[in-house]
């Protein structure tokens, strides 16, 4: 069913009696043409965009839990492209632009809100660095653009610019593009559009071992719903990459990480924009249900506990009650945490393996949910021609071999 | 927060006088002329990241300021045990050395 004046019209006048389910909840078949692990964001642009863009409508997206109720339901939905390499640049600004036009791409309101991120510099070194990032972003055709402490002030009024404070505000990049959007919506979306073109999402299907046949190559998964076959298997699984590509014999270079967040009870509108300190570990934002959504730093060490130490939290805390003196009698709703997959250098991996016919789509850190439309448009490309879509093609596996690493953790204005 | 037992100092302590260090057991490969890239890559980049038991590395900076092991559990991240540096793993934490998947049972 499409979503549109006609049909909300039909329906209220009907008692709200016709909706249907938004995609079906199919038992696996034996073979698919392509099988994708995990059911988030990514995995589900993925699906979308193999059966939209390329043809492939043959696919299963196989998901151990529910669709997007891993990292996707999980993070503080920032979208921004102002990343300091050329290489980053072109992944997040394609993603940027697919966010855009993505709720009429998918007929699905995605909300997304291009209300403004602003990144604050709190030192002398902050406000080289940022200046460096806003001039290397527009270099590249990227808006960003240098604000005072005043201007900060001005678009966003709750924030503390007095220099009296710790950590006091010396100014703020912003990028006005970059916004937030609605994280289940983003996942519900690709699904109802996905499945529409004949993709299969299979949720409570854990993959436990990939099969492969004398020649090495992948021939199918073992899952806890039988085997299925495939030839072509990419593996979108975030926080348990490791675990998925050690059942094909591969060490993966990543770590995984707790990342924690949490939401204040629901107020009146009193933010206006996104703001991030990455020096003070503190983002924040407002949802439309009025909470105030804000972000922590990882935990130190790994783990796949979906928790971490309240001592982070508390941390984030401290920062948001200096920066946003009207938050200091705010209660906390819930925190929770979600694992991602840190690289060695903070950039993604997205293209072939050594195992022929197993790609991988990982490594998306602390800030993956801004690439889910980007991420799963180049890597269905990239699938579906078995090479590597140009914009994902720096960010192979084979880098780390190399030494050509894209080392945006350098870079200091990587949310971590 | 965790409560880390410093087997130097023997006490269980909070877990901000300590810093995480990474795996443990990760041996330098050489000579370094003799050291191909793919080496170089396990050695740096490649890790286990195990969903279950690690043996990992870390430091009481805020205490005796030394370098120690833990073996921990990364589901419950219950600590299993923590040992001097230079100690070979405990056996009955599992695997000794940090090996690649497919050499293990």
């Amino acid at each position: 069913m499409k979503f549109s004046l006609f049909s909300l019209l039909h329906q209220g006048l009907t008692g709200n009696q016709g909706w249907q389910p938004q995609w079906r909840d199919p038992a696996p078949k034996p073979a698919y043409d392509v099988i994708i692990v995990g059911a988030g964001g990514h995995g589900l642009a993925t699906a979308y965009y193999l059966a939209k863009e390329h043809g492939i409508r043959n696919v299963a997206v196989l998901e151990k839990g529910w669709l997007g109720g891993g990292n996707t339901g999980r993070n503080t939905t920032i979208i921004r492209s102002n990343y300091l390499w050329e290489e980053s640049e072109a992944l997040y600004e394609h993603s940027v632009k697919l966010w855009e036009t993505l709720s009429h791409e998918l007929n699905y309101n995605v909300m997304y809100s291009p209300r403004g991120v602003m990144m604050l510099a709190h030192s002398v070194h902050d406000v080289q660095v940022t200046k460096r990032h806003i001039h290397a972003n527009r270099l590249a055709g990227i808006d960003n653009e240098w604000l005072t402490p005043e201007q900060a002030q001005e678009f966003c009024p709750i924030l503390n610019i007095s220099r009296e404070i710790r950590f006091p505000v010396l100014g703020a990049a912003l990028q006005r593009r970059g916004g937030v959007a609605r994280h289940d919506a983003v996942a519900w979306g690709y699904a109802r559009g996905a499945d529409r073109l004949g993709v299969d999402i299979i949720q409570n299907c854990e993959v436990t071992a990939i099969r492969r046949d004398a020649s090495g190559r992948v021939t199918g998964v073992d899952t806890t719903r039988g085997p299925i076959s495939a030839r072509r298997i990419g593996v979108v699984a975030a926080g348990h990459t490791s675990v998925i590509m050690g059942m094909a014999g591969l060490r993966m270079p990543l770590e995984s990480f707790p990342l924690q967040a949490l939401v204040s009870e629901p107020v009146k509108p009193v933010m206006p924009c996104v703001v991030m300190s990455n020096t003070i570990h503190a983002y924040m934002s407002q949802s439309d249900k009025g909470e105030l959504v804000i972000g922590a730093g990882t935990d130190q060490y790994t783990s796949y506990s979906q928790t971490g130490g309240l001592h982070i939290s508390q941390h984030t805390l401290d920062a948001i009650c200096e920066l946003f003196p009207m938050t200091r009698r705010l209660r906390m709703l819930r925190n929770w945490g979600g694992i991602v997959d840190v690289t060695p250098d903070r950039s993604p991996i997205i293209g072939r393996t050594p195992v022929p016919g197993l790609y991988v789509n990982c490594g998306w850190g602390t800030g993956g949910f801004k690439a889910t439309p980007g991420s799963g448009h180049v890597f269905a490309a990239t699938l579906a021609r078995e090479e590597p879509h140009p914009i994902a093609a720096p960010f192979t596996l084979e880098r780390f071999t190399t030494g050509r690493l894209i080392d945006e953790a350098a870079a200091a204005a990587v949310a971590h | 927060m965790l409560l880390i037992r410093c087997p130097y100092c023997g006490m269980d302590r909070p877990e901000i006088e300590f810093r995480h260090a990474g795996a443990a057991h990760i041996t330098r490969p050489g000579p370094p002329d003799r050291v191909s890239d793919e080496e170089w890559a396990a050695f740096l980049y490649l890790r286990d990241n195990p969903k279950g038991r690690v043996a990992e590395r870390w430091r009481h900076v805020h205490g005796c300021g030394r370098f120690f092991n833990a073996v921990r559990d990364t589901v419950t991240d219950v600590f299993v045990a923590t040992y001097k540096a230079g100690e070979a793993r405990p056996p009955e934490t599992g695997p000794g050395e940090s090996q690649p998947m497919e050499a293990r049972p």
